[in-house]
């Protein structure tokens, strides 16, 4: 046979184990980058009751506003049982105070002392506080308790108000103090025989 | 009586290898002995009888002459012999907030390396709500091309991926940075466990939605009452995240984020996001209370490291552990979990002087990428003090530190990311508790 001979029959083999190789395909998706055509649109209006969260620069913050004085009283009746008095000695997370520990021997970490962002706290008590009945709380009550624990944390002054403009310009104490992780920071040794204890 | 030799059946090192191309400890006389590592055959031969005394006749108990219980029913349970091997809550805690807790597993009554559903650890911000899967939705949104909601039925029509990979609490091991207290291996690294995790590649999802070039970033939210949310990397999401709807071959349960979580191999436990309702892209982490306020490593300095999110290598005795007494000397079986988020277990060293000899340990195979990994290795115990470690290596080479090295290099205020190595003090009267060297 012929070098001429042999290429259609190369080539006649090749045909045969690609269609062989696309028949037992041919239901099956190909692996391309298209969409599976799965899943149903969703719009803004569907998703309002959902899409609630802040970011860092504050963008979702809500319309609306809320003072220290009003946040005292929302706290005193919703919050003021797990937080305790000015945010202390509760049960749940101590809300303030600690500024300056963080580098002690009895790190406090609060809200003043700890949290780099005041966006945060507006977040998290929209979504997640008071703890009895999550989400629960309208934008102005969020805006209110919030304006209240930077308050006590000698971030905003008595008279003082937040609203959507307001808030992301807070300059939280600790807000510098993160970075980026560098671990693994600390790799044992594989020693064997006569190794020192714990080095 | 003559020198006791393991009976064919427990010499591993046949089947078991602990690491591809390197010779394996297959030796069956390869013990640690003693108090003080390879003390010499002698001390084999003059103690490790075991205690086999000639009995009475062995009887024909009831079980086998009457027909026990008719098939065990819709769901099958443990023995009722097995009733101890429960998750617990650690002992002495007492969380104020039961829906804002977390349960352990038991490490010393498992076996293997994956965990029983029921015993898989629990931590809860808000509680376990129970979600209707034909209302639940995942929505996907921010920096897409086409925001899209998938029922559970959209998603279970996506090709199937299903990946072993261990799932541990950033905060296991957390109160080891403080003195120690003698509790056991469930109480003290009890927020680790290991399944079979079956959904979707959130890249294939993603493929989906179609992302937006300057998307970097995306936020993963929960449908419980706290809808906690965290940062994900997109790359990571990109990379060998999985939107989970089964555990172990059945659906998730509902104390794991039925019917859908995230789950983020490697990472800590906090990231892979329980009942799963949103992903939203964007360009910058959103700084969640779940970032900052917690999940953060606070250090010496007053800095704190953020988005720390992989598990170092670490390795943990489970058998003999904190609690347990040894009933007899001789031959004893130690056996434990090691694990990284860097990749896969290479090898687990193990000594019983505390550290000043080690001998590698054997490793249970398939040694799968991110999963938790078997490790044993036999012991004649003399009766003397001894204090059990064992120290893991990863397949990147990170080589599992001591406490002491820890401590020197982030303080006692950390909170998470705990990875040191373990010991445990075997007395003369065969307690064993947790002691730090």
């Amino acid at each position: 046979m012929s070098t001429s001979e042999r290429k259609p029959l190369a080539a006649l083999i090749g045909a045969l184990l690609l269609s062989s190789v696309l028949s037992a395909c041919h239901n099956l998706p190909a692996r391309t980058r298209e969409p599976l055509g799965l899943g149903t649109p969703v719009d803004a209006a569907q998703l309002a009751a959902w899409n609630i969260d802040i970011d860092a620069d504050g963008r979702g913050l809500p319309p609306g506003s809320g003072t220290v004085a009003a946040g005292q009283r929302i706290y005193e009746t919703r919050c003021i049982a797990c937080h305790g008095v000015g945010g202390q000695n509760g049960i749940a997370d101590r809300l303030a105070g600690g500024q300056g520990s963080l580098a002690s021997k009895t790190p406090v970490r609060t809200v003043g002392s700890f949290w780099p962002y005041a966006t945060t706290l507006f977040d998290y008590v929209r979504r997640a506080m008071p703890f009895d009945s999550p989400q629960s709380l309208s934008p102005d009550e969020v805006y209110a308790v919030s304006a209240y624990v930077l308050h006590l944390n000698g971030l905003l002054p008595a008279d003082g108000r937040l609203d959507a403009a307001s808030l992301p310009r807070i300059v939280m104490p600790n807000r510098d103090g993160f970075k980026v992780d560098d671990r693994p920071d600390v790799v044992g040794t594989r020693c064997l025989k006569d190794c020192v204890p714990g080095s | 009586m003559p020198p006791y030799l393991p009976p064919p059946g427990l010499d591993a090192g046949a089947d078991l290898v602990a690491d591809k191309g390197k010779k394996a400890p297959t030796d069956r006389r390869r013990f640690l002995q003693g108090s003080s590592a390879l003390a010499g055959g002698a001390v084999a031969a003059t103690l490790a009888g075991p205690a086999r005394a000639a009995g009475e006749a062995l009887p024909v108990p009831a079980w086998t002459r009457t027909q026990g219980r008719p098939a065990a029913g819709p769901y099958g349970q443990p023995s009722g012999f097995e009733g101890r091997v429960i998750r617990r809550v650690r002992e002495g805690a007492q969380p104020p907030f039961p829906t804002a807790a977390s349960s352990l597993t038991p490490l010393a009554d498992i076996f293997g390396t994956i965990t029983p559903n029921g015993l898989v650890f629990e931590r809860h911000h808000a509680g376990i709500p129970d979600i209707d899967p034909e209302q639940h939705r995942l929505v996907i949104h921010g920096l897409v091309e086409r925001p899209l909601s998938f029922s559970l039925n959209d998603l279970l029509r996506f090709p199937a991926v299903s990946r072993v990979h261990f799932l541990e609490c950033a905060g296991n091991s957390g109160s080891e940075w403080r003195p120690a207290r003698k509790l056991t291996v469930q109480s003290l690294h009890g927020l680790l466990s290991c399944c079979e995790w079956t959904g979707v590649s959130l890249g294939t999802l993603l493929q989906e939605v179609g992302v937006a070039p300057e998307a970097k970033w995306l936020l993963a939210e929960g449908a419980d009452a706290a809808a906690m949310t965290r940062s994900v990397p997109l790359d990571k999401a990109l990379d060998d995240a999985l939107i989970v709807y089964a555990q172990n071959g059945e659906m998730l349960r509902p104390e794991q984020g039925y019917p859908l979580r995230l789950l983020l191999p490697g990472w800590e436990g906090n990231i892979s996001v329980k009942w799963l309702r949103r992903l939203k892209l964007g360009t910058a982490p959103w700084q969640s209370r779940q970032e900052t306020s917690k999940y953060t490593d606070l250090l010496p300095d007053g800095t704190s490291r953020q988005f720390s999110f992989v598990l170092d290598v670490k390795s943990v005795i489970t058998g003999p552990s904190g609690g347990q007494t040894l009933k007899s000397r001789g031959r004893q079986q130690i056996t434990g979990l090691a694990w990284s988020g860097h990749g896969r277990i290479r090898r687990v060293d193990v000594s019983i002087d505390g550290g000043r000899n080690w001998e590698e340990a054997v490793l249970q195979t398939p040694v799968l990428d991110r999963a938790l990994t078997r490790f044993s290795l036999p012991w004649l115990w003399d009766g003397s003090p001894a204090v059990l470690q064992s120290r893991a290596v990863d397949s990147r080479g990170n080589v599992q530190p001591t406490r002491s090295q820890l401590i020197a290099a982030r303080g006692t205020e950390s909170a998470y990311h705990y990875n040191g190595i373990q010991s445990w003090q075997v007395l003369p009267s065969g307690e064993v508790h947790n002691v730090h060297i």
